[in-house]
C-alpha cells in the first residue's frame, strides 16, 4: 500500500501468515497496520496512547483502540491474537521484560524490534567516557525516552532465562540492511534487532 | 443535557438553521418486550440534511435520558437555544449534514411528542399517562426500525448516541445488523452498575413520593410532581459532573457576597443555585412519568443477558464496524465501562476504534465540542461519508 513503507515493516510483514489476528502496540500511524490489511488480510488493533496518532489511525480507518502499554494487556484475553507486534518501544517500556511476557500471553507469536546497545558507535562512545549519541540513539541521556536499553546477547539472555523460544531473528543496520559485517559480528554491527518468539510448548 | 452555566462556544461550522419537527404515524403493531403491545403510535422526528438518491446517507441520533429530537437549529427566528447537539450536528460540523441526512427522534415513551405518558391512549380515549408500557431500549429500536421503514431507508450509514442514546446504538448492532453499517457508541456502558440502578431508584422514588404524583395521573388531577421531579434532576445533575468540574465552578463560593453565613436553609452556596436552577428549568419542560420509564430502560438495558451473560456473543450478531468514545473524567459512564465494550468487540471479532478523550466536565463532555472528541468523529464520519457515497 505504502511504498515508502519502512523496511524494518516490510520484513515483519514477511514474517506474518495472511489472514492473521494481530494487536500492534504503539501503533503510531497505523502504518503497518494498512499494510498488513491490503497485503495480508489481517484483523489489526492498534494499541496507541497518543491523540494525534489515535485520530490520524481513525482517518485511515485503522482499528485503534487508545491506551497505554505500560497500564499491561490485561483487558486481552490469553491467546486472543495470532501475533502481537511492538516495533521500536521496548527500551521506553518500564519493566520490558512483564510487557513481552504479558505479549506471549495474549499472543501466539511475539515480534519485536529494538535499538541494539550493543553497536560499536555505543561501545566507542562508552569508551570515551560519554553516553551515546548515535543515528540510532540521538537523545541525551537526561531526556531520552530509551530507560531499558539492552543489546543483542542481553535480550537472547533474557529470551533464554524466561524460556522464550527465537523462531526468526533478522539484523539490519542503520539503512535496514543485513551486510556481510552483521552476518560476521553481528552485535557489534547490527543497530536494529527484529526478533519473533513464542513461548515454550 | 448541557447545563448552561457550564457551556462553551461551538466550534466552526455552520447552522442547520431553522427547522420544523414533523409527524411520523406507524400504523405497524409494535410487541413489547414488556409482553402488552402498541397497535400504532406516533414518533416526532426533526431531520437535517437531504437523503441521497441512493437512500444510502442516512444518520440516525438517539438520545438520552432526558433528550428529544430537537438535537439542532432553531425552531423560530428569535429563538435563543439551539437543539442540544448542536455543537456536533449542522453544516461542516462533525455530522456534517452537507453530507448526511440525519434523523432524530423523541423516543416511545417521550414527553415530547412521541406517544407516550402525556399522550391519548385510542383504546380508553384517556391521557396514556401511569398505564403507558415500560418500554426498553430494545423496543425503541424496534421502533426507529419501523421509522426507518416508512423513511425508505434500508440501511443507516451512522447510528449514533451518547449515554443511553449509545445503549440504543449497541443494541442496533445486536438486534438488526444488516440495517446499521456503522455505530458510534460515546459515553455509554454494556449494562449500568448497581450505583447506577441506586441513583435511578433514588430519583424515581422521588418522583413516586411526592403527594402531587396521584399514582401517576396528576395532569387529571390539576397538578404536577414538581418537587419529586426537580429533585431527581437536581441528582442526575451531581452525577453528570465531575469532583473537579463542580469544584473549579463552584467551589464553595457564597451568592451573597458579604462572605457571611446566614444560619438558614435558603439557597447559600452557587453550587445549591445551580442544582435548584437546573431542577426548575427541568420541571417545565419534562414529565415525570416519562423520567420514570426512562430511568427503567437504563436499569434494564443488558444485550449480553440473552447471550448467557457473554457480551461478546452479543456482538457476535454485529456486523457493523463501531467507534467507542469514552470521557477521562466521567464516572457515571467511566471509560472503564467503554472498554468492556471495546473488549467484547474484539473478542468477537468486530472492527473497533477507541478513544479516550482527556475532559474536564465529566458525563456531559458527550455533549461539549471537546476539539480532540470532535476531531475523532470527525475523522471517523469522513470515512463513512466516502464509503456511502455522500
Amino acid at each position: 500500500m505504502s511504498p515508502s513503507l519502512r523496511p524494518d515493516l516490510a520484513l515483519i510483514s514477511d514474517w506474518i501468515a495472511p489472514g492473521s489476528r494481530i494487536l500492534d502496540l504503539g501503533c503510531g500511524d497505523g502504518a503497518l497496520l494498512a499494510h498488513l490489511a491490503s497485503t495480508r488480510q489481517v484483523r489489526g488493533y492498534g494499541l496507541e496512547i497518543d491523540d494525534d496518532n489515535v485520530a490520524n489511525c481513525i482517518a485511515a480507518g485503522i482499528n485503534v483502540i487508545q491506551a497505554d502499554v505500560d497500564d499491561g494487556l490485561a483487558e486481552f484475553a490469553d491467546g486472543s491474537f495470532d501475533y502481537v507486534v511492538m516495533t521500536q518501544a521496548l527500551q521506553a517500556l518500564v519493566r520490558p521484560d512483564l510487557v513481552l511476557a504479558e505479549m506471549l500471553r495474549v499472543g501466539r507469536e511475539v515480534i519485536v524490534t529494538f535499538p541494539n546497545f550493543g553497536h560499536w558507535r555505543v561501545r566507542l562512545a562508552l569508551l570515551g567516557g560519554h553516553m551515546p549519541h548515535t543515528p540510532a540513539l540521538p537523545a541525551e541521556w537526561y531526556d531520552t525516552e530509551n530507560i531499558h536499553l539492552c543489546t543483542l546477547a542481553d535480550f537472547e539472555a533474557l529470551c533464554a532465562s524466561a524460556n522464550w523460544q527465537v523462531l526468526e531473528r533478522a539484523l539490519l543496520d542503520r539503512q535496514h540492511r543485513a551486510g556481510f559485517s552483521i552476518r560476521t559480528a553481528p552485535n557489534l554491527f547490527c543497530e536494529i534487532a527484529l526478533y519473533k518468539l513464542q513461548r515454550p510448548g | 443535557m448541557v447545563p448552561e452555566v457550564l457551556s462553551q462556544p461551538a466550534e466552526a461550522g455552520g447552522s442547520v438553521g431553522i427547522v420544523t419537527p414533523q409527524t411520523i404515524v406507524i400504523d405497524t403493531p409494535l410487541l413489547l418486550a414488556c409482553g402488552r403491545s402498541l397497535s400504532r403510535f406516533e414518533l416526532v422526528i426533526e431531520t437535517y440534511g437531504r437523503l441521497n438518491a441512493a437512500r444510502s446517507n442516512a444518520v440516525l441520533i438517539c438520545h438520552a435520558l432526558s433528550g428529544d429530537h430537537h438535537a439542532a437549529g432553531f425552531h423560530s427566528a428569535d429563538d435563543r437555544k439551539p437543539g442540544w447537539w448542536d455543537s456536533a450536528i449542522g453544516p461542516g460540523k462533525p455530522i456534517d449534514t452537507d453530507k448526511f441526512f440525519v434523523v432524530c427522534l423523541n423516543n416511545l415513551g417521550g414527553c415530547r411528542g412521541s406517544t407516550g405518558p402525556t399522550t391519548i391512549n385510542p383504546e380508553t380515549g384517556a391521557l396514556w399517562g401511569p398505564d403507558f408500557p415500560i418500554v426498553t431500549v430494545r423496543d425503541w429500536v424496534a421502533s426507529q426500525a419501523l421509522l426507518a421503514d416508512q423513511l425508505g431507508i434500508d440501511a443507516w450509514a451512522a447510528v449514533i448516541g451518547g449515554s443511553l442514546g449509545g445503549m440504543q446504538v449497541m443494541q442496533w448492532t445486536i438486534d438488526c445488523p444488516t440495517r446499521i453499517r456503522h455505530a458510534l457508541v460515546i459515553a455509554a456502558a454494556p449494562r449500568i452498575s448497581a450505583q447506577n440502578i441506586a441513583f435511578n431508584e433514588i430519583a424515581r422514588q422521588a418522583i413516586l413520593s411526592d403527594p402531587e404524583f396521584h399514582g401517576g395521573r396528576y395532569i387529571e388531577a390539576g397538578a404536577r410532581p414538581e418537587r419529586g421531579l426537580k429533585l431527581a434532576r437536581m441528582l442526575g445533575h451531581i452525577t453528570y459532573l465531575s469532583d473537579t468540574a463542580m469544584r473549579a465552578r463552584f467551589g464553595r463560593i457564597l451568592r451573597d457576597g458579604d462572605g457571611q453565613y446566614n444560619f438558614n436553609y435558603d439557597v447559600e452556596f452557587e453550587v445549591e443555585s445551580y442544582l435548584r436552577h437546573q431542577g426548575n428549568s427541568f420541571v417545565d419542560r419534562f414529565d415525570g412519568n416519562t423520567y420514570l420509564l426512562m430511568t427503567k430502560a437504563l436499569d434494564y438495558f443488558d444485550p449480553a443477558r440473552e447471550y448467557g451473560d457473554d457480551l461478546a456473543a452479543a456482538f457476535r450478531q454485529a456486523q457493523a464496524k463501531f467507534l467507542v468514545v469514552s470521557f477521562s473524567v466521567d464516572w457515571r459512564f467511566s471509560p472503564a465501562r467503554s472498554r468492556e465494550i471495546v473488549n467484547a468487540l474484539i473478542a468477537a471479532g468486530r472492527d473497533v476504534s477507541y478513544a479516550r478523550i482527556d475532559s474536564q466536565l465529566g458525563h456531559d463532555d458527550f455533549l461539549m465540542p471537546i476539539p480532540q472528541y470532535h476531531a475523532v468523529l470527525r475523522n471517523y464520519l469522513d470515512r463513512v461519508a466516502l464509503e456511502v457515497g455522500s
